[in-house]
């Protein structure tokens, strides 16, 4: 008998079934199929202005800093403020993402390269899936337009989210996944992230930037 | 229950739990006149040990045969009640698992659990006392014993009645709803662990400020008592009842008997 | 396997535990910490007790068609490109994870925070195959300096002071200058993110755990907040989860369901910094993550408590909120309790594991507070499942004689009330002479358990019963 073989035997034999009975394997495929929502907070029940208010606020509460655009075309020169005020170099790195490529990077001073991230970048530009207004989590989604290491390498995560992307919930967000890449499709990656890194694992003293970028800069675009 | 079913003048089965009959029968008398001035008729049918001692130590046979003891001696009561969470709530929150496989008995079981209830609660709960005629001058800090607390929900009901004592100003501790390290068994078996649980208790009951310490469980206040007088610290402590029904002539639990005799 | 287990010392392992003054300082920073933050962001979410019941149903639902979502979890997992391999015990995880890394001839491997791979020894094991394994959650990093298990399930080093980082740091990291500053904690984390940094651009293979299996879209979900663990499995070529198979929830939504209360109960956050959801290796586009994506699915016994009182176990989160919330713990830390899984969960766990025979005194170890069952996730009847280990230590006589021969006579008086009336009556008298005038024992026989560390309070005298009778007989008169 293999190991599979053996492990599923006795799942089988302590929950008392077979594994063939019709009723149950029922169950599971409508549940997969309806995924059901369950409990879903109150709080990221609203829309407009309210909606995005909440997002900035818990993202903010997560120690992310957010700075609001009136047009995707006031993105770069957003940044360029940023890196200045933080008194980095005027270079960014970003992926292939066609939102990214037609925000005019050229009016300002910011050296662009394109690319993932070799650990040598100080800052890197990703646009957001969505925001999740609950909790101010941004989704990024994998593959060359956004590559992960630009969220996790870099000491300054900068993240461009459109505030029509803002959503209440995880769930709502996970409908819109669905959409974009069909039912039981997944990226490669999916990051949830929740503010800039941090580890409390010396003496409980909560610091910032652990492993992943000691800053979180969302430019949130309006419209 | 709700209140308007309850009879006008419930018969009521103290179960006055082997600690208080064994080490502190004043706080059985106490627990009388309150439940008495609620109301009740109080009757003390023949009684032992709820069983949970054995229960807790794997012991179930045991803790059957006790817990069928009891349901025989309570059952025609209106109400048992109990001063002590502890033995309340292995009635009302572990008779009932005893008994699962065996539905004659569960049935009473279940039925006893019913209207098993802890003093306090029982009388703010169910009676609607809202305040009591006592006095004690003082400022005392209130301990939540485990089991009462979480069990069955006792945490405002005695705040609430002492907050009507004379003279009396409660005073919170830190972490009051913080194990004391009793424990039952655990205090002899882990003795050194329970010390150290039992230690930081008796820091926060003397950072308190309060010269008095209150808690509605025995087994607790036995515990808390022992600590403090090791470590001579002069806080006394004694059972909630005692202070609700103006019974306090005796001395504090651990605390020599000074009186003329 | 079980070399490590000082589980049976259980008692002396304590002992050490609190005369320890600089564990004891640590350990009062759980009772501060995790407390306080769980109990502010759990107010501050209504929903938080119904997220609580969804939790727990959504678990139970899982487990109750394990087999079912199991093999939905591997066919996706398949057709993402990933593989899964099945490891009935310890031995077969750790074989399945070294033939993947020697296959790609691994000689660094870096590693997210897992307590599977500390159940299976799994840095062991690779070492001895001259694989270098680097822990790279911090806390996991210093204990793996000073070579100890994690005291705590989340917060590994959380008996450890900064000193004693200091030191191990200064001892390890020798190529970097002895007369740097180390006095503040930010900078011991800066240098182990610089040292760190390295071995995650180096490292061959990233070996990482899973909060959670998606059966509806193949995933493996971590949880973290210093990212670690995506760098762990997003930089080398070969990417390995190492799970055990209760780690099964169905769809993306009940998933979303269990993380609103698994941050909040941990660390008290409404969310973790990082949770990332892995399917597959990198697609044909991608320019980064793992070319190969590998799931280990560990039973290790696991298979065998469901269908039994212990199923309710494997609804567990692993958030740490069970040992946060025990007076225990916070007062003998997590190694005392001398393997893998500490605290209540690990009360409760251990002995299906290791055995009842080994682990028997954690079960034991407990006052039935009820504290960690009132904050867990999803609801674990903890102090209940521990009562159950201690009816099969009673059964099995594995308890000491000296209890047994306690209850057993407290037994025999409890059960024939007129014969306790009798003794009890004239004990309690004699013990109330006795103790009269101090109202206090400082010392009474069989008890040491207890007078060895405080007082035992005096009797009043006549038990209630007998006093009752008598003022009962003078009414009537």
């Amino acid at each position: 008998m293999t190991a599979r073989d053996e492990i599923f035997a006795t799942i089988r034999r302590s929950l008392g079934v077979k594994g063939t009975e019709a009723p149950r394997r029922h169950i599971v495929q409508e549940r997969l199929e309806s995924a059901p929502k369950g409990a879903i907070p109150q709080r990221g029940q609203l829309i407009g202005e309210a909606l995005i208010d909440l997002f900035k606020t818990q993202a903010e509460a997560a120690m992310a800093s957010v700075v609001e655009v009136d047009s995707a075309m006031d993105a770069p020169a957003a940044i360029a403020d940023y890196l200045r005020a933080s008194n980095l170099p005027a270079r960014i790195k970003m992926g292939d993402d066609l939102r990214l490529a037609a925000m005019p990077w050229g009016d300002t001073a910011l050296e662009v390269s394109k690319g993932r991230s070799d650990g040598q970048d100080l800052a890197a530009v990703n646009h957001a899936f969505a925001g999740v207004a609950e909790t101010g989590t941004l989704t990024m989604t994998s593959g060359p337009e956004n590559p992960s290491t630009l969220n996790l390498l870099p000491d300054y995560a900068i993240v461009v989210l459109q505030s029509k992307d803002v959503v209440g919930d995880y769930e709502t967000m996970w409908a819109r996944l669905r959409e974009a890449y069909g039912k039981g499709q997944m990226p490669r990656t999916v990051n949830w992230i929740t503010g800039p890194s941090r580890s409390a694992d010396i003496e409980q003293t909560l610091l910032l930037g652990a492993h992943g970028p000691r800053s979180l800069h969302i430019v949130l675009v309006k419209g | 229950m709700p209140l308007t079913a309850r009879p006008q003048r419930p018969r009521v089965g103290l179960f006055v739990t082997c600690l208080v009959d064994l080490m502190r029968p004043s706080v059985g008398f106490a627990a009388v006149k309150l439940l008495e001035d609620a109301g009740c008729v109080v009757e003390v049918p023949r009684q032992t040990c709820c069983g949970q001692p054995a229960f807790n130590s794997g012991d179930r046979d045991t803790a059957r045969a006790l817990a069928e003891q009891a349901i025989a001696a309570f059952s025609s009561f209106d109400y048992v009640v109990a001063p002590s969470g502890s033995c309340a709530g292995q009635i009302k929150a572990h008779y009932p698992e005893l008994f699962a496989g065996d539905p004659n008995i569960a049935r009473k079981a279940d039925a006893l659990a019913a209207k098993t209830y802890e003093l306090v609660s029982f009388l703010v709960d169910v009676m609607g006392v809202t305040e009591v005629e006592a006095r004690f001058d003082g400022t005392v800090t209130y301990h939540d014993s485990c089991s009462g607390l979480r069990e069955l929900n006792v945490k405002r009901q005695p705040r609430q009645l002492l907050a009507t004592v004379k003279g009396l100003t409660l005073t919170e501790m830190k972490e009051n709803e913080v194990c004391c390290g009793f424990g039952g068994t655990f205090a002899v078996k882990y003795g050194e662990i329970s010390n150290s649980i039992v230690e930081k208790k008796t820091e926060a009951i003397s950072a308190s400020g309060a010269h008095t310490v209150l808690a509605g469980d025995l087994g607790c206040l036995m515990n808390m008592a022992g600590k403090l007088s090791r470590e001579g610290k002069p806080i006394a402590v004694r059972h909630v009842a005692e202070v609700l029904a103006g019974m306090t002539d005796e001395p504090p639990i651990g605390a020599p008997d000074q009186r003329e005799r | 396997m079980t070399l490590h287990v000082t589980s049976p010392q259980f008692k002396d392992n304590a002992h050490r535990a609190l005369q320890d003054e600089q564990l004891q300082k640590a350990m009062g920073n759980v009772r501060q910490g995790f407390i306080d933050k769980r109990a502010v962001v759990a107010a501050k979410l209504p929903e938080f007790e119904a997220l609580r019941d969804s939790a727990r149903d959504i678990k139970n639902h899982a487990l109750a068609h394990l087999d079912l979502y199991l093999e939905q979890y591997e066919s996706k997992v398949t057709a993402a490109g990933g593989h899964v391999h099945w490891a009935r015990t310890a031995e077969e995880a750790r074989g399945a994870i070294l033939d993947i890394c020697r296959r790609v001839g691994a000689r660094t491997v870096t590693k997210g925070k897992s307590m599977i791979s500390e159940e299976i020894e799994l840095n062991t094991a690779l070492e001895a195959a001259g694989i270098r394994p680097v822990e790279t959650d911090l806390g996991e990093y210093i204990i793996q300096l000073r070579g100890e298990i994690p005291s705590h399930i989340i917060a590994p080093a959380v008996h450890l002071n900064a000193t004693q980082v200091e030191s191990d740091f200064r001892r390890v990291h020798t190529h970097l200058d002895p007369a740097r500053d180390l006095s503040q904690p930010v900078q011991l984390l800066t240098e182990a993110r610089g040292v760190l940094r390295d071995r995650f651009l180096a490292a061959d293979v990233g070996i990482t755990g899973a909060n959670f299996l998606i059966a509806e879209t193949g995933t493996s979900v971590i949880v973290t907040n210093e990212g670690n663990g995506d760098l762990t499995q997003t930089m080398p070529k070969v990417h390995i989860v190492i799970a055990s198979l209760e780690k099964i929830v169905p769809t993306l939504e009940d998933v979303s369901q269990i993380l609103r209360v698994l941050a909040r109960s941990a660390t008290g956050q409404e969310m973790s910094v990082y949770t990332t959801f892995s399917t597959g290796p990198r697609r044909p586009q991608d320019v980064d993550g793992p070319e190969e994506y590998h799931v280990v699915i560990l039973d290790n016994g696991r298979s065998s408590m469901l269908g039994t009182a212990f199923q309710d176990m494997l609804r567990c989160i692993r958030c740490g909120a069970c040992m946060n919330h025990c007076p225990v713990y916070h007062a003998v830390g997590g190694h005392a309790y001398g393997w893998v899984y500490p605290g209540p969960m690990g009360a409760v766990l251990s002995p299906s594991l290791i055995g009842v025979d080994k682990a028997g005194h954690l079960p034991n170890a407990s006052t039935f507070c009820g504290r960690c069952e009132s904050v867990c996730p999803v609801r674990i009847p903890l102090p209940k499942l521990m009562r159950h280990w201690r009816d099969r230590e009673f059964e099995r006589h594995l308890q000491p004689a000296t209890l047994r021969t306690g209850i057993g006579s407290w037994g025999f008086f409890a059960r024939r009330p007129r014969l306790y009336r009798l003794a009890t009556s004239v004990a309690m008298r004699g013990l109330a002479l006795l103790g009269r005038n101090k109202g206090r024992f400082t010392s009474l026989p069989l008890a040491g358990g207890w007078t060895d560390y405080r007082d035992f309070p005096a009797p009043q005298g006549a038990t209630f019963q007998d006093q009752w009778k008598s003022r009962k007989a003078e009414g009537r008169r």
